[in-house]
């Protein structure tokens, strides 16, 4: 602070936690809905205090969830979004590192060829290649998969960018220390680099975790069998079906667990987040 | 770009890039072409004969108002959703910035919609805008505004940018935070001391200093809007009423997945892909200009 105003500071609090009050009230509203009974979510007013039904609510989405939610178990649900969330996230920083660590410690034919054809990946996101892309992973046999929903998606020009970035700054010396010593490539790669990359690989990771989790017109596309529904694209067919008789207390509550596990995730590592988030932006 | 040192292997460089070029090949360079190909072809309805046009399926959408209609509410939708949410990120940051105790209890409070996905972010502010039994609706109804969004295409689209913004302040927010917290702190001081108020330092000091932090996070925010809300539409509206919230993205799925108009659909992409080239151009032109400032 360099003056001392203490009305500028009333007024600094003030809006700020105006503002956050408005950015949460949604999640505010969600949490409310979801621990009513589906009697008082439909009853106006709204209540905007949350009521004791949390546990019923959640033992009938995870158990009674035939019924209430169109026969899609949220169980399973969840169980395929982290399992999506996870090999996306894996399977980038793996290929991201092994391409990063070629292209910065080799010298071959085509090197800047290969790296071009990755930087390009940055220009194609799936929407623009829906169809095609799709056709591709019915060709292969890949539709209600988890490599379908996963491989197509593991390519990474930021990932590949940012490795390339903290290989650069690894000094050259202890490469040099690492042939002296008689270690190859492989070595000097899992013994050296991987240990001094650990940071933005932790840090990639949950910006990726989070990247993965939230999915939806890939799995909207390529998974017909309710089986392999992600949780996220799961909540499309609830509010479809809740066009008769909106179970409204149940579909918040599903809401909640969709969006708990990435925000878990962003506030329990909130500095490697941040950290992740900045970096793969440059 | 290579080190110095580096190492001399006949094969396992190719074994190393081998993964990201495969998938890259198959997954991205051979549906983009396959994209480009199929938007110089015509299907018939029934999928029956296909016919090679050149630049009809092209000729057909310049001639479509719809089309151009399309493309102006997405410039409209992604130009106000950058704005809206840069605008409240920036003064969220300005006062969090003046903050001192707090920080960083504030940060942790504004940063989660971050993690919350497009179409969740939709359930919820559909929820709260439900005609019927909606929060929000109720309140306005006080006022005596009948919000229907599945009715009003305006308010339609009001509710769309607002569950787009919300989504994204969080991450403006974080980006102009620590372009605020690299101002050295002797300017302000300095400025200070010749008797600048906190607004005057505000928009002479802080401001001009994190406009590049400013440029990035617009062209990141159009890209966001143009494509990663796709999710918000569909679930919130399906791009209705009567297409009042149809954007470029939303119409080459609908047109391709729901209509079946492949052609047309793959002339959609290839536009969409060139758009997407030319940001990514622009955006690194000005992070190349960046660099040579630094």
């Amino acid at each position: 602070m360099i003056e001392h105003r203490p009305f500028g500071s009333i007024m600094s609090h003030l809006i700020i936690i105006l503002g956050l009050l408005v950015i949460a009230f949604p999640v505010w509203i969600t949490v409310v809905a979801a621990t009513h009974d589906s009697v008082r979510v439909t009853q106006v007013p709204f209540p905007l205090l949350p009521g004791d039904q949390f546990f019923i609510n959640l033992k009938a989405m995870f158990s009674n969830s035939e019924e209430a939610i169109g026969g899609i178990p949220v169980g399973m649900m969840m169980l395929n979004s982290l399992i999506m969330a996870l090999m996306i996230a894996t399977g980038k920083i793996v290929i991201s590192l092994l391409s990063a660590f070629a292209i910065v410690y080799f010298q071959f034919r085509f090197r800047m060829f290969f790296f071009w054809m990755i930087f390009v990946t940055l220009m194609l996101p799936v929407e623009v290649r829906i169809l095609p892309t799709f056709e591709v992973v019915a060709d292969l046999g890949m539709l209600n998969s988890y490599w379908g929903l996963t491989i197509p998606l593991i390519a990474s020009a930021t990932a590949t960018f940012l490795f390339r970035q903290t290989f650069l700054g690894v000094p050259d010396e202890l490469l040099e220390a690492a042939r002296i010593d008689g270690a190859g490539p492989m070595r000097f790669f899992f013994d050296i680099l991987l240990p001094i990359s650990r940071t933005s690989i932790a840090a990639l990771f949950v910006i990726l975790f989070i990247f993965g989790w939230n999915q939806y017109l890939w799995p909207l596309l390529i998974t017909t069998d309710k089986s392999m529904y992600t949780i996220v694209m799961g909540m499309k067919s609830l509010l479809e079906t809740a066009d008769g008789e909106p179970a409204w207390h149940i579909i918040m509550m599903t809401a909640l667990m969709a969006m708990l596990p990435p925000i878990i995730v962003v506030l329990g590592m909130q500095n490697l987040f941040v950290r992740g988030l900045t970096e793969t932006e440059k | 770009m290579l080190k110095r040192a580096h190492f001399n292997s006949s094969w396992l460089p190719y074994a190393l890039v081998a993964p990201q070029i495969i998938i890259t090949l198959v997954f991205f360079m051979w549906p983009a072409g396959q994209s480009i190909y199929q938007s110089f072809l015509i299907e018939d309805a029934f999928g029956l004969s296909t016919e090679f046009v050149w630049f009809e399926n092209y000729s057909y959408l310049m001639a479509d108002s719809l089309y151009f209609d399309t493309v102006f509410r997405t410039i409209f939708f992604s130009m106000t959703v950058a704005l809206l949410s840069l605008s409240i990120a920036l003064l969220l940051a300005g006062f969090a910035d003046r903050v001192v105790r707090g920080a960083m209890f504030y940060r942790t409070m504004l940063i989660w919609p971050y993690a919350v996905a497009p179409v969740i972010a939709g359930a919820l502010w559909v929820f709260m805008f439900d005609p019927t039994l909606g929060i929000l609706t109720s309140w306005l109804d006080e006022f005596g505004w009948n919000w229907n969004h599945r009715l009003n295409g305006g308010e339609a689209m009001s509710l769309v940018i607002i569950a787009a913004t919300w989504k994204q302040i969080s991450y403006n927010f974080l980006f102009f935070v620590a372009a605020m917290q690299a101002i050295p702190r002797s300017l302000i001081e300095a400025a200070a001391l010749d008797g600048a108020g906190p607004f005057q330092r505000f928009w002479t000091i802080v401001l001009p200093l994190i406009m590049p932090t400013g440029f990035f996070l617009l062209v990141v925010n159009i890209v966001y809007a143009f494509f990663e809300t796709f999710g918000i539409i569909h679930v919130v509206t399906g791009g209705g009423p009567a297409k009042a919230t149809e954007i470029l993205v939303y119409k080459a799925y609908s047109d391709g997945f729901i209509g079946l108009d492949l052609g047309s659909s793959a002339a959609q992409s290839t536009i969409l892909m060139v758009g997407v080239i030319l940001i990514t151009i622009i955006q690194f032109r000005y992070v190349e200009r960046q660099v040579d400032y630094a």
